[in-house]
């Protein structure tokens, strides 16, 4: 499956000052290691121990992903991935 | 954002003031869900949030502040909130955040600051009418 995904702007200089790239994979957490072999050093921001980390919002086609399974999202081709950070305080 | 913080007070109040992608001038409040709608902690919805920030993207802005509220503390950032802000970070660059204290009935306080790297900088605020004409306003 072919996704294109939305880099946040910090992550851009993995991909090269790109703000969309494209990847592969039927899951999210298949995008983000296909990600990761081709733009070296995004995953480490969005994944921690096995979990999409809790600063981080995944959404795929505007739904987050935390109610769709999270990593395991499904994917489908064409489908569009955003990353944005979460914002919360107290 | 004074108004917002005391409508929803004691519940903290969150938002954004948008403005100019090339410029650091807020322009334009936007009042958001605080998802968690407590009186000690926010967060923001986050389908509302992507939905937000795309329209924002439409606009050519960005989101110069994002501002809450401490309902009975100090409003100065808690550790959760230099957590937060430093998580922000990592994907986005930082906004300013201003935070409101609602916990005296009378008079706010309103105070601003940048946060970076767990530490907190506060910064001088300037309430105006309404703002001077900008340089890319002028007529060339």
């Amino acid at each position: 499956m072919a996704v294109t995904v939305s880099i946040p702007t910090i992550l851009r200089t993995h991909t090269g000052g790109q703000k969309t790239v494209e990847a592969s994979g039927s899951t999210l957490a298949e995008v983000i290691d296909n990600l990761e072999s081709t733009h070296g050093g995004i995953k480490g921001r969005l994944v921690k121990e096995g979990t999409l980390h809790r600063f981080v919002n995944i959404y795929v086609n505007d739904e987050d992903v935390r109610f769709s399974g999270g990593l395991e999202a499904a994917v489908s081709d064409g489908d569009n991935v955003t990353i944005l950070p979460a914002v919360a305080g107290g | 954002m004074v108004a917002h913080a005391r409508r929803d007070h004691p519940d903290e109040a969150c938002g954004i003031l948008a403005g100019p992608e090339d410029d650091d001038r807020p322009e334009r409040v936007i009042e958001m869900l605080n998802a968690a709608r407590s009186p000690t902690f926010y967060e923001f919805d986050s389908t509302e949030w992507n939905a937000v920030f795309l329209d924002m993207g439409r606009r050519d802005e960005k989101p110069v502040v994002i501002y809450h509220s401490h309902t009975a503390t100090e409003p100065y950032p808690s550790r959760t909130d230099i957590a937060w802000a430093d998580g922000y970070a990592k994907l986005e660059p930082s906004p300013h955040y201003i935070l409101i204290g609602t916990s005296d009935p009378e008079e706010h306080v309103l105070r601003s600051y940048r946060i970076s790297e767990g530490e907190v900088t506060e910064e001088p605020v300037e309430v105006v009418a309404e703002y001077e004409p900008s340089a890319q306003s002028l007529p060339e």
